[in-house]
């Protein structure tokens, strides 16, 4: 590895020289400059036992997994391969140079390779997690019935085994927190767009939307401390005990207010750049016709920005349903069928992050319950984004 | 001109007064909306400081303490190092007692229980740190016990200290003996700073270094991996890239991608790095390889849209001029963009400096004691275990003793505070090279 980057390094400069060598110090008959043939002697040198590596060490831990030789286990050999591939690029690239070579070309091909690569992370990621968690959970189905685990209005893992592992109490737990999140957030986020866009002066905007934007800038864990030692004790002592709903801290209205104020900045801004999309001409229609502002906003700045809305709220939607850090600290962790909001009851998410933290055996259908719900998460949230992106780029398109 | 059926612009009829009442309605309502969002902003900053800011100033108890050669060579040899430490200490303290006569009729073992049990080995690393101490009495500043300096944060008072275990209002009466003697002190807690965490029955000496430096590790990762991925990916897609199915492809990917729950990349980083690699579980590596993953559609997009502003004529410019399409964007955009870029990236790591979801399920909330190192020949870069502020946090905060609470929100502080400057740089660089084209 060492080897091959000084190889590689010698080669930048090694090509320089000779670069100017062919060409009798006289810059002016080469083709290209000499950085150039010296960048492309270093990548030929470099990127291909690179590559050659990382295929390697991917394939050689399939092999380790599956007991199948893919590829030699062999260190020593694929070195011998490594070096061999760095020299013959290193000797090609030298040889190759002379006064009409276009190493500028040559090399920007290898950067271009290069920016593909990169560019691909993107999906190699969403390959790897739809990959790793199917392979789980269908591994999970091999262990478990997937009509229990879709159907049963029960969750009692038990880690010596013979669980029971239904999703729809969490399925519940986190649609109801974050329903009352999305009741919270969406109306004042919603109205703080509209002041802010149509009523405020550039002062008090000045002000108001940074302040709204550092809520979207705190992290979940803060917000889940605040859950756990202010809002939660809080709604107790003051609303849940004098009902009689209650007497636990963490409850669904808990995780589900402070869930609302993580909300509230992500419609806000949404939906100002939503509503500041609305053509002027729409609402000087409006006010021509004596409309009052208010009734300006409501019959016609509304209703135009509505699908764009729509898209906000779904995105906040899909915000709420993976949300963890606030549920692990504010919801509670029992699975619970229940109407009532004062009561703890328990998310997805939640579930995820009990069942892989601490000792994990990832044979047992305990564990691998995790990764069916990862899946189910991550379907769901997907579904909600697409959607949303859908429906917020078909609106666009009609003002532009 | 008397009362018509049709109002006058000067006497409001009942319908205009309705509809005024409606708009007024309706600004308060737009009004509110953002009041509401203010205040719960304040009352969480409140709530946090309130409960946070005494973690800064901790209290210690100060007395002289006399040790010599032999005695040192004695612990050194003994099994338990710092419980003989502990006895060294114990003498000073009831030697310092006795003298002042603070000591009156407190039971010994109540004075001994006032000094937190961290204090052997802070007293020992004191000790090989200054070998030249034997021999001399100097001046000893050590943790109080975590319920005594509850008790001047005012967590414990002599009524809960009746019902707790672990102090009695003896010890508390003694505190104050000592503390207008002035023997106890409060001081400034660079321990909070520097100090790994400690167990559960010692809060007072619980600390963040560990965890600032397990963050620190994640962050460099994070810089080196998704900074040139993110530019280069933004590269590609926006400057070279035909538009086909495939970057089509790429593209709502990665729209997708950055709204796809914090969690589900926990899971691939269990999945991918830890089942599959076998990197080191709960170590900075990990961590900082899924936070990449996590921050690289951040960057990607904000990288884009500063690519995205650089009008085509610098591009054409350099066309012109003989330069490949490749050197009119590494020679003139890229450069011209670079302070979006940064402000980008900025943005991106104060977003993974701040998550915790995925890191707890890569086992980055065991309990480390050791500082990790950047590089070991065993571990690897950054292999060895560690933890990170966020989850230091949701560390403390399942612990029973409430202590930890005021540790936790500390804790906050210190990672708001990192945020903060993160923040004010990223907007400093947007204000100092924003142009406008």
């Amino acid at each position: 590895m060492i080897a091959t980057i000084l190889l590689a390094l010698s080669g930048y400069f090694l090509a320089r020289k000779r670069a100017l060598q062919v060409a009798n110090g006289d810059i002016r008959t080469l083709n290209s400059l000499p950085h150039q043939h010296g960048l492309n002697t270093a990548m030929a040198t470099l990127l291909p036992p690179l590559a050659v590596m990382l295929v390697w060490a991917i394939s050689a831990r399939i092999g380790a997994r599956s007991d199948v030789v893919l590829v030699p286990q062999n260190p020593t050999m694929v070195y011998i391969i490594l070096i061999g591939l760095a020299v013959t690029g290193f000797v090609l690239s030298l040889l190759r140079i002379s006064t009409t070579f276009r190493a500028r070309t040559a090399s920007e091909g290898w950067i271009m390779g290069l920016l593909i690569f990169a560019s691909t992370i993107a999906v190699l990621t969403t390959v790897g997690i739809v990959l790793s968690m199917m392979s789980e959970t269908l591994n999970f189905f091999g262990q478990y019935d997937f009509r229990d685990f879709f159907f049963s209005t029960t969750w009692s893992p038990n880690f010596r085994g013979d669980s029971d592992l239904g999703i729809i109490p969490l399925i519940w737990g986190t649609l109801y927190i974050s329903f009352i999140a999305l009741v919270f957030a969406v109306p004042t986020g919603l109205f703080a767009a509209i002041y802010l866009s149509e009523y405020a002066g550039s002062r008090l905007r000045s002000v108001a939307k940074p302040l709204i934007e550092i809520l979207a800038g705190i992290p979940t864990i803060v917000y889940g401390l605040f859950a756990l030692v202010t809002v939660g004790p809080l709604l107790r002592d003051y609303f849940a005990e004098p009902m009689g709903l209650g007497q636990s801290a963490s409850s669904v209205m808990t995780a589900g207010l402070v869930m609302g104020i993580m909300l509230i900045p992500f419609v806000s801004s949404l939906s100002d750049d939503i509503i500041n999309a609305v053509p002027q001409a729409m609402r000087d229609g409006s006010l021509g016709l004596g409309a009052t502002k208010s009734e300006t906003i409501r019959q016609v700045v509304v209703p135009a920005a509505l699908p764009g809305i729509v898209g906000a709220v779904l995105l906040a939607a899909s915000r709420a349903i993976g949300e963890t850090m606030i549920v692990v600290l504010g919801a509670g962790a029992a699975a619970r069928l229940s109407l009532n909001p004062f009561e703890a009851m328990t998310t997805v998410t939640v579930k995820i992050v009990s069942q892989l933290t601490g000792d994990t055996d990832f044979g047992s259908p305990e564990t691998l319950v995790a990764f069916a719900l990862g899946l189910t998460l991550f379907v769901i949230t997907l579904g909600l984004n697409v959607m949303a992106l859908f429906i917020v780029r078909r609106y666009r398109e009609q003002y532009e | 001109m008397s009362t018509s059926k049709h109002g006058s612009l000067l006497t409001l009829d009942a319908r205009t007064k309705k509809r005024n009442a409606a708009e007024k309605r309706f600004r308060a309502y737009g009004l509110g909306a953002i009041v509401i969002a203010v205040a719960a902003l304040a009352m969480l900053l409140i709530s946090i400081i309130a409960n946070g800011a005494s973690s800064f100033r901790q209290t210690y108890i100060s007395f002289p303490v006399t040790i010599s050669a032999e005695e040192i060579e004695a612990a050194e040899s003994s099994l338990l190092k710092t419980g003989a430490y502990n006895k060294i200490i114990q003498t000073g303290l009831l030697a310092y007692l006795t003298e002042r006569d603070l000591l009156q009729d407190t039971p010994e073992a109540d004075a001994f229980g006032m000094i937190s049990g961290e204090a052997g080995s802070t007293f020992r690393q004191f000790i090989l740190a200054n070998p030249d101490a034997a021999g001399t009495t100097f001046q000893l500043d050590l943790l109080a016990n975590g319920r005594i300096d509850g008790y001047y944060k005012g967590r414990v008072t002599a009524e809960t200290a009746a019902l707790d275990k672990n102090v009695t209002p003896a010890q508390l009466e003694l505190a104050d003996r000592l503390a207008a003697d002035g023997a106890l002190v409060k001081q400034f807690n660079w321990d909070f700073f520097t100090n790994p965490d400690a167990s559960d029955q010692r809060p007072e000496a619980a600390g963040l270094g560990v965890a600032i430096l397990g963050s620190l590790y994640m962050m460099a990762v994070v810089l080196c991996l998704a900074l040139p991925i993110g530019v280069a990916a933004s590269i590609y897609l926006e400057e070279f890239a035909r538009k086909n199915w495939i970057t089509d492809v790429i593209e709502v990917n990665i729209a997708n991608l950055a709204a796809v729950p914090s969690i589900v990349y926990g899971i691939l980083g269990l999945a991918i790095f830890i089942n599959f690699a076998e990197f080191n579980q709960s170590s900075p590596l990990v961590g900082g390889l899924v936070l990449t993953l996590m921050t690289l559609p951040t960057i990607i997009i904000s990288t884009r849209a500063s690519l995205k502003s650089i009008p085509p004529s610098i591009r054409d410019a350099a066309l012109g001029v003989g330069a490949s399409k490749m050197q009119s964007v590494f020679h003139h955009v890229l450069p011209l963009a670079s302070p979006g870029i940064l402000t980008g990236t900025i943005i991106g790591l104060a977003q993974a400096l701040g998550e915790t979801a995925p890191l707890l399920l890569i086992g980055m909330v065991a309990f480390v004691k050791e500082y990790p190192a950047a590089y070991t020949a065993d571990a690897g870069l950054f292999g060895e275990a560690s933890t990170a502020l966020p989850v230091q946090v949701f560390n403390w905060t399942q612990r029973s003793d409430p202590a930890f609470v005021e540790r936790a929100s500390g804790a906050i502080i210190t990672l708001l505070i990192f945020l903060l400057i993160m923040n004010a740089l990223a907007i400093f660089l947007r204000k100092k090279f924003e142009r406008r084209w």
